[in-house]
């Protein structure tokens, strides 16, 4: 399995360390019930198919990377820097936090 | 038919012609009481155990290849009960028990070999860890020698023990501990449980569970439905994606394990040896070939096939302790799926479904608990409660805290 990394190019695995799934979202920890906290830190959806995940290129440039890849065939389809899928959510939660707090009658075609 | 020393000459004399199928390959009836998912090791030993020792003999193993295709045909055969923790010890000396009497009791030779596992330190600090280890497990009545290096060398003396990062200084030896033919394990509960009246059909992937006012009432197959009162999980590798019919999500992630074997030679070491210091472990076949294996590959997997650079990783483990090895060719190597679970422990217990049981989460040592996880989770199906050996094997314990983590890593199921 070789990982196209995109700072530095395609790279064997070994390369690489693995944390998990890149779906889990950590709850806010002051308000989070501990159910909440318990699934984010426990419970995995651990789909045999396509799959977004979390890799650290330790031998490399020592970037997170966001890998979208097969757990039946070991397929990689797309990788990109998690730095930019984190913005990308945060950018996503303003705008649906801005919707949220504005006038009633607004919010449905903003 | 019963086998026996008069049956296997009788046999000889008649040219081996007479011999029948070990168990009925039956076609799936409309209900049954019990269904078990999954014709591994954990699946036929609770039916056998189901019918054995709880009397319930109307109930159907279901697999959806061929009996020993799994897990069970694919790990590296070792037995052991070294483990450290109150919720293990007393489960896997069950199952080291239960291994000593299973040839008498199932009427089937597994070859059950206690050669002795012996885990090797390296440091000051990991034999006082190892000591701590040994003790556990003498105080419960379980035997443990920590060895000393010369002692050491009397059993393995071909091992690098001067190697220069990480010399061997001695070992925990448990000589109880040893391998068992991991197929006759298979073929054994099959045969056994097909002869106590259960049904085992292969072939037969499960497709959904069904429920009616949160209870279970039976399973969608590749074969039609099949009724039951009870239905018992036992699908290692595969447990979140049978969960996940029943919209249950586990604390488990599907991780891929290699094992390799050597070309056969002569007889080289007679007990099984772990490496302390990076992950391998080895023993040798009755056929000769080196049977070991090290870490899982650390990435989420369904493929039962590994990569090339775990395979790298083993090899290195496996020269740094015993150098000798490198003279080797090796013959054939595979991979199987393991239910890898959060603190590295697995899971016998009910569901919030009613009718509904879960073995699972065995990460890469279900192997050695296949007596003790059929026995204790025939016992929670039949009596729907926990068996006292495997009581801290609950599902909630993520919950509420009552995690078993021998290694102390957290909850990072590929570190386990």
């Amino acid at each position: 399995m070789r990982i196209r990394c995109p700072y530095c190019g395609e790279r064997d695995n070994g390369e690489f360390s693995y944390l998990g799934d890149a779906a889990p979202v950590r709850p806010d920890g002051m308000d989070a019930s501990s159910e909440a906290m318990h699934d984010y830190v426990y419970l995995r959806d651990n789909r045999a198919g396509e799959i977004r995940e979390l890799w650290y290129h330790a031998a490399g440039c020592r970037s997170w990377l966001v890998v979208t890849r097969d757990t039946r065939t070991h397929a990689i389809t797309d990788v990109q820097p998690a730095r930019e899928v984190a913005k990308t959510r945060r950018a996503e939660t303003r705008l649906a936090e801005t919707r949220t707090v504005t006038p009633a009658g607004s919010a449905s075609h903003a | 038919m019963r086998y026996s020393l008069f049956s296997v000459l009788g046999q000889a004399l008649r040219g081996q012609r007479d011999w029948k199928p070990q168990w009925r390959d039956a076609a799936p009836k409309a209900e049954y009481d019990v269904v078990i998912v999954g014709g591994g090791g954990h699946g036929l030993a609770t039916a056998y155990y189901l019918a054995k020792e709880h009397g319930i003999t109307n109930v159907a193993v279901l697999e959806k290849s061929h009996v020993g295709s799994g897990n069970v045909g694919r790990n590296t055969t070792i037995v052991r009960s070294n483990y450290g923790l109150p919720g293990n010890i007393p489960f896997y000396e069950h199952s080291m028990k239960l291994w000593e009497g299973l040839e008498q009791d199932i009427n089937y030779n597994a070859m059950v070999s206690q050669r002795g596992v012996l885990n090797l330190y390296h440091s000051d600090a990991q034999r006082d860890a190892y000591a701590r280890r040994g003790n556990a497990m003498r105080m419960a009545g379980i035997d443990a020698e920590l060895l000393d290096r010369e002692g050491v060398r009397a059993m393995v003396p071909f091992i690098d023990f001067d190697n220069a990062r990480f010399p061997v200084k001695g070992g925990l030896l448990q000589r109880r501990g040893g391998t068992v033919r991991h197929d006759a394990v298979a073929w054994g509960y099959a045969r056994a449980a097909s002869d106590r009246g259960v049904d085992i059909i292969q072939n037969c992937a499960v497709t959904g569970i069904r429920r009616e006012n949160g209870r279970v009432t039976g399973v969608e197959t590749s074969r039609g439905f099949i009724g039951a009162k009870k239905v018992g999980l036992s699908v290692a590798g595969s447990s979140s994606l049978l969960a996940a019919m029943v919209d249950m999500r586990l604390p488990i992630e599907s991780h891929v394990l290699q094992a390799f074997v050597s070309e056969g030679v002569k007889p080289l070491i007679d007990c099984v040896m772990t490496f302390g210091a990076g992950h391998f472990y080895v023993s040798q076949s009755d056929k000769g070939g080196l049977v070991f294996g090290g870490d899982i590959d650390g990435y989420n997997s369904y493929a039962q096939r590994g990569n090339l650079h775990t395979i790298e990783d083993v090899m290195e483990g496996g020269m740094a302790l015993w150098p000798g090895l490198g003279r080797l060719r090796l013959l054939r190597h595979w991979g199987g799926i393991m239910d890898m679970s959060m603190d590295g422990s697995p899971i016998i217990d009910r569901t919030d479904i009613g009718g509904l049981y879960l073995n699972a989460g065995w990460c890469y040592g279900g192997f050695k608990a296949t007596p003790a996880a059929g026995f204790c989770f025939a016992h929670t199906i039949a009596r729907d409660e926990p068996h006292p050996h495997s009581a801290a094997y609950r599902l909630d314990r993520f919950a509420t805290g009552h995690l078993i983590d021998e290694k102390g890593m957290g909850a990072q199921p590929n570190l386990h």
